[in-house]
């Protein structure tokens, strides 16, 4: 199965946080690929895809932060109109739930993956295994 | 059970040898007031009862009460009843206004109080060769240096920690062979947590076995959490600076209540605004007198402490009668959109819900709206929005349903509500009025 380990921070609403989180990755070297946030009212949770999840994780587990690894799917888009498109769909038709995603831009205006969560990984992957997408790898990740 | 008793004379008693020497107690400290307290002695004249009125303990129900207010008459020395030569030991209480309530204490008082802890400790189990890390406050509070001084007479060897440094705290059981320790509930959830997170197992680490945990009440949860973590026994204590500090109530092996010791103290429970006392098995003010206090002697005194009497026979023996759980302080409690809350329903209920860390906090504001702030446990995060989402409004219900007032419930870090080394400040209340 070709996974990636997406990071994710529990966060209250609350000035500063995001730039103590984002902080901490640059003090600590670690490049963002990708991010979304996903927040009700008074908390939210702020998902990163980065270049050495393993790492990352342990740094703000040691800062006393509440995190998790979540395993992600990411699928190559083509740069053209519609592109977005036939993936969702091939997903959809297949009955699979997208439950969070966000966009990881390899090269600009090149090569970009629609990366995203899904409840049941190993039958996602059955599903879509042979519908001739490219599938983000997490050795592809590392600079 | 395991039975053994420290003073198994008194401890024993029967009920109506018991009623007898309440009575012979009774007789004399009333007098004694009466002769030389001036305040004392102008109550009950306002009154109009005197000490020879009392014919059995129930008679003192004709007496007036004795309030916080009435401590501040005549302040400081004022509700001696002994001359200052005879007075060797001050404590306050942890006043949040104004000036703290004075407590004096004879050479006699200390020490029968420290038979008070030394009976309450025998009761639990502890022997002479226990060791007791004692982290409650050392100085004007009661709780450290009354509980120092039964353990002593008791004849276990006492570490005087004191609170805080949880560090140190826990080096000293590993280097000591702590086997019981003494502090606030929510300390001792502090405490617990950073065992767990340095990795260090209960039985190959440390090795306790009891934990005399008071000066907060706490709910049945929160002593379940505890003991798991700890892998301790835990034994509610109950006591007020007032009726000289930790050693008033106790619990025995048999759970179910915390015995008062009655040959020291007459205990009333009463309804708090008429004053009357309650059909047995409701909820009141606890009302107590000292039976045999040297130096400060009150009579009936409104602890503000809710509480039932729990008047079935205690399976270890005592005739001495047990309270319930304090239910919390009639202070502790506020009351929004008319619903009486008290704080122990609240961790009552945060306590039973898993994904629950330790700390939270009530935020009362605008117009009677409460809000309920709560750790999210590190561990139950799955990196999932939804299941924080399930977890708060699972929050937000059972509240609803236990308080009968839904509360706003804000999920928060963990580690990020204020800790409690000491009392923890459960309750803000902001609202405009």
């Amino acid at each position: 199965m070709k996974l990636v380990e997406i990071l994710s921070i529990f966060a209250e609403n609350r000035p500063g946080k995001l730039e103590k989180i984002t902080g901490l990755l640059a003090e600590e070297g670690i490049n963002i690929l990708g991010f979304s946030i996903a927040s009700v009212k008074d908390f939210g949770v702020i998902k990163f895809l980065v270049d050495d999840v393993e790492r990352a994780y342990q740094r703000f587990k040691e800062r006393g932060f509440t995190v998790a690894k979540l395993p992600a799917f990411g699928i190559e888009l083509v740069d053209k109109p519609g592109g977005l498109y036939e993936v969702v769909k091939k997903i959809s038709k297949k009955g699979i739930n997208i439950e969070s995603a966000l966009v990881y831009v390899a090269e600009t205006r090149k090569r970009a993956f629609f990366v995203f969560e899904v409840e049941d990984p190993q039958n996602t992957w059955d599903n879509l295994k042979d519908e001739g997408f490219n599938f983000l790898d997490s050795s592809q990740l590392k600079a | 059970m395991e039975k053994n008793y420290f003073n198994p004379k008194v401890e024993l008693l029967s009920k109506e040898d018991l009623r007898a020497l309440q009575l012979k107690r009774l007789k004399s400290i009333l007098n004694r007031v009466y002769r030389r307290v001036p305040h004392y002695r102008k109550k009950f004249r306002q009154a109009g009862i005197r000490p020879s009125s009392l014919k059995s303990p129930d008679d003192i129900r004709y007496f007036p009460f004795t309030t916080k207010e009435d401590l501040f008459v005549d302040y400081p020395y004022g509700l001696l009843a002994e001359p200052l030569e005879k007075v060797v030991r001050l404590h306050t209480s942890s006043g949040t206004t104004g000036k703290p309530k004075a407590i004096f204490f004879s050479k006699r008082d200390i020490l029968a109080q420290a038979e008070l802890i030394a009976r309450s400790l025998v009761m639990s189990g502890a022997k002479a060769r226990d060791v007791l890390q004692n982290s409650m406050t050392y100085g004007l509070f009661t709780g450290a240096l009354v509980m120092h001084y039964g353990a002593e007479l008791l004849g276990m060897l006492v570490i005087p920690a004191g609170p805080g440094n949880t560090e140190r705290q826990i080096e000293l059981m590993q280097t000591f062979g702590t086997t019981c320790i003494h502090m606030t509930p929510s300390y001792a959830l502090y405490v617990a947590t950073i065992i767990r997170e340095k990795g260090l197992k209960p039985g190959r680490d440390i090795h306790l076995k009891r934990a005399y945990l008071g000066a907060e009440s706490y709910s049945e949860e929160t002593r379940g959490k505890i003991e798991d973590m700890l892998g301790v026994k835990v034994y509610n204590c109950y006591g007020l600076s007032e009726m000289g500090g930790p050693g008033v109530g106790f619990e025995c092996p048999a759970r179910g209540g915390l015995h008062l010791w009655e040959d020291a103290f007459l205990v009333e429970v009463i309804n708090p605004k008429t004053g009357e006392r309650v059909l047995p098995g409701e909820v009141g003010e606890l009302v107590l007198t000292t039976l045999n206090r040297n130096a400060m002697p009150l009579i009936r005194y409104r602890t503000k402490d809710l509480t039932t009497l729990v008047e079935e026979p205690c399976p270890c023996g005592r005739s001495h009668i047990k309270i319930a759980r304090i239910l919390g302080r009639s202070d502790d409690m506020f009351i929004v959109r008319g619903v009486n809350i008290f704080p122990q329903q609240i961790e009552s209920v945060l306590m039973g819900i898993k994904g629950v860390a330790q700390n939270y906090q009530i935020i009362l504001d605008g117009y009677d709206e409460m809000t309920v702030k709560v750790e999210v446990d590190r561990e139950f995060f799955d990196g999932r929005i939804e299941r924080l989402i399930k977890l708060r409004d699972e929050i937000t219900d059972r509240l609803k349903q236990a308080l009968q007032v839904r509360p706003k419930v804000e999920l928060v870090e963990s580690g990020t509500l204020p800790v409690s080394e000491g009392k923890a400040k459960r309750v803000i209340d902001n609202r405009i009025l």
